[in-house]
């Protein structure tokens, strides 16, 4: 759950527009049970290839992000649970 | 006598499930509810080729049996036979979406896992072609070991195939499911991928349409410009479209009451015809033209993929509320009308951020109280400008509206920290891939939502109009008494007097309250009734409502009245679709309860700052 610290890991949340990355590891203990669950549905998983696509208009909030072959609007807030490694 | 077998359509979200269901059924669908929770059943015929009968049923879209929502918890249950009023289905129909299948095959699998008789439906793969995916039908079989069949069922293509596979299948041998054993979600999804990958064949990079559509309607400038002028015209064509099917509703029944009045002698059962059946029929159908249009644009909106845009774009600011996206379109309906507005909250997969929009939606400033607020307005607010063009009459309305949006707002903060505490499923959603509905999917929408809003809120709202016909008419005046005081309804507005003098509210208003029950501007003629009744010369009988509305109401009074109708729940129709999209008495009294307080403090609160203000 808590992985090592690495520098060049990033929350989702602060990855630039349209920067594709994959996600190296997810924070389950920042998320509650359903918010968990929903993610997974979503596909995301260690090695899942993602891309933040859009943002919502007010606050930069929500967030339309590629994951696999789907697209996903999730809040800021639940974005910041998954760890990012850049491939760009 | 055995039932007929069950067949369950399955899959995701946006797999197309709800268009195969309507292909493989036709437009002979029953909607109801499943006991206890307020989840929809859909079930419909289907006749195998050799003449056998069987029963299918919709079940709602879940990403796996792992439940993230009460729908999920449906499907699982259905599946598993654990579902109140529902038999464990005889075999299973999986919808895939072709284009992605790395997340689809996940449920697939899963549901492949419970070892009832499958068969797989790899639908839309004109759009996964269109993206420039060349799939394996044949190796997707293989791997998954059920039979997979093609499918584009918005087209209604590749159904004569599914049908003949489910022949088949129905023709072997029954099996049984196998326990309820418990899956890692992450080791399907890997495995789901694997498969996946395997089936590809090629796969050719193209700017998808999707993509390039997000690009302008995801705009952060245009986005929120092009969802205002979509909104814009949807109102529009609510208040519109809707004008001239209205009229002739109106029309027609008036012709209908003409007539039953100059065959009914006068006297209770023509009172019972015109005055109760009649009006109650009346109070039912003329919203049927406002659910109509809304819907359409609603199920447009939905079948193209734009309604989850729309709720991206708002999300942030409907989160300050404690409401999500979703909620925006419901709320924004009702301004013409809660009952279609309340309709609409069925695409709110949360169950908290839907009874919070249900409960708030009243607090818009529908159509029906115009009638009373323009009454109001043109007899005690001057007709003068406050400067800069801007007359203070409408400043008024305008500050009527504000008032309902802000009360609304407060409403929901309140309920999201007090009954409906916790965070719901917050905002996760997928941006599925646009496309053309299909016509008769949206006819058969429509189709649906009208025959539910007629038969079951139809029933409550004609109920209620002949309960109020009936207090009104009973027991009846003799020679030289009133009905209006006499009558069940005349002693009720006494009580009601009682309680309402405090804020203000002479017995004049205090006898329109009850009918106004009906609808809102049933108020306006109510008034008009009593006191054309009361009018005894020539002179005060040519005076308009307004005019006479004045030299009997105070402006505290009349102020204390408009902030009343901000609040107040006066619309059964209202109730009696609460009622029947919560499924339970609980939450219509609930709301009716808090916003005939919230409208009791407001009408007071105005009254004794009028009042002290010397107004």
């Amino acid at each position: 759950m808590n992985a090592p610290f690495q520098p060049d890991l990033v929350s989702l949340d602060q990855l630039k527009l349209g920067t594709r990355a994959v996600v190296a590891a997810i924070d389950w203990a920042m998320l509650d049970e359903g918010e968990a669950c929903r993610l997974k549905h979503f596909g995301f998983d260690e090695g899942v290839a993602v891309e933040p696509l859009h943002l919502g208009p007010f606050g930069r909030d929500p967030i339309a992000i590629r994951v696999g072959r789907m697209t996903v609007a999730i809040r800021r807030a639940h974005a910041r649970a998954v760890r990012v490694v850049s491939t760009a | 006598m055995h039932p007929l077998p069950l067949v369950a359509v399955a899959g995701s979200p946006n797999a197309g499930k709800s268009a195969l269901f309507n292909a493989l059924t036709g437009a002979r669908q029953k909607v109801g509810n499943y006991p206890g929770v307020t989840v929809e059943r859909k079930s419909g015929g289907l006749v195998l080729g050799d003449g056998r009968p069987v029963e299918l049923v919709d079940l709602p879209g879940a990403y796996s049996l792992d439940p993230a929502s009460p729908d999920e918890a449906v499907t699982r249950d259905v599946l598993l036979g654990r579902q109140g009023g529902e038999r464990q289905p005889d075999a299973l129909v999986i919808v895939l979406d072709a284009s992605n299948l790395d997340n689809h095959l996940r449920f697939a699998l899963q549901l492949i896992e419970l070892g009832l008789p499958t068969i797989v439906a790899l639908n839309m793969v004109d759009l996964a072609k269109r993206d420039g995916l060349e799939l394996d039908r044949e190796r997707l079989q293989r791997d998954l070991g059920v039979p997979v069949v093609e499918t584009v069922a918005v087209r209604r293509r590749g159904i004569a195939d599914l049908g003949a596979a489910l022949d088949d299948l129905l023709a072997g041998p029954v099996r049984r499911p196998m326990p309820d054993t418990p899956s890692d979600l992450l080791r399907l999804q890997r495995r789901a991928r694997e498969v996946a990958s395997a089936a590809v064949l090629s796969e050719t990079p193209v700017r998808r349409w999707t993509h390039r559509l997000d690009a302008v309607l995801l705009h952060p400038f245009a986005g929120p410009l092009i969802l205002a002028l979509i909104m814009f015209v949807m109102f529009q064509a609510v208040f519109a479209w809707s004008e001239t099917p209205v009229g002739w509703i109106e029309s027609g029944l008036g012709a209908l009451s003409g007539a039953a009045s100059d065959m009914l002698p006068d006297g209770l059962l023509r009172s019972l015809v015109v005055d109760g059946v009649l009006s109650g029929v009346g109070a039912v159908i003329v919203f049927l033209p406002q659910i109509l249009i809304l819907f359409l644009f609603i199920l447009l909106l939905e079948g193209s993929g734009y309604m989850v845009r729309a709720a991206f774009l708002m999300d942030k600011l409907m989160h300050g509320a404690g409401l999500s996206g979703r909620a925006f379109i419901p709320l924004l309906s009702s301004f013409a009308c809660a009952v279609p507005g309340i309709m609409a909250t069925r695409t709110i997969d949360d169950p908290k951020d839907r009874l919070t929009t249900i409960l708030v939606a009243p607090l818009m400033t529908c159509s029906a109280r115009l009638p009373v607020y323009t009454l109001i307005i043109a007899a005690f607010i001057p007709d003068r400008s406050v400067g800069y063009g801007i007359g203070l009459q409408g400043l008024v309305m305008f500050a009527l509206y504000i008032a309902g949006i802000a009360g609304a707002w407060l409403a929901a903060l309140a309920l999201r920290r007090g009954v409906f505490k916790g965070g719901g499923g917050g905002f996760m959603m997928e941006l599925p891939k646009y496309q053309w509905p299909a016509f008769k999917d949206v006819l058969l929408g429509l189709w649906q939502r009208a025959a539910i809003f007629l038969k079951r809120a139809g029933t409550i709202i004609l109920g209620t109009t002949l309960l109020l016909w009936a207090l009104a008419s009973f027991p009846q005046a003799g020679p030289g008494e009133k009905q209006s005081e006499v009558s069940v309804a005349g002693k009720i507005a006494g009580g009601i007097h009682k309680v309402v003098a405090p804020i203000g509210f002479n017995e004049d208003i205090a006898m329109a309250l009850l009918p106004a029950m009906a609808a809102r501007e049933v108020a306006v003629s109510a008034i008009a009734t009593v006191y054309a009744i009361d009018a005894s010369d020539e002179e005060v009988a040519s005076a308009t409502l307004a005019e006479r509305l004045q030299g009997r109401w105070s402006l505290a009074t009349a102020l204390a009245f408009l902030a009343w109708f901000v609040f107040a729940p006066q619309c059964i129709s209202t109730i009696a679709v609460t009622r029947r999209e919560t499924n339970s008495w609980r939450w219509p009294l609930f709301m009716v309860g808090y916003l005939f307080i919230l409208a009791y403090l407001a009408a007071g609160a105005t009254y004794w700052t009028a009042i002290a203000l010397g107004l």
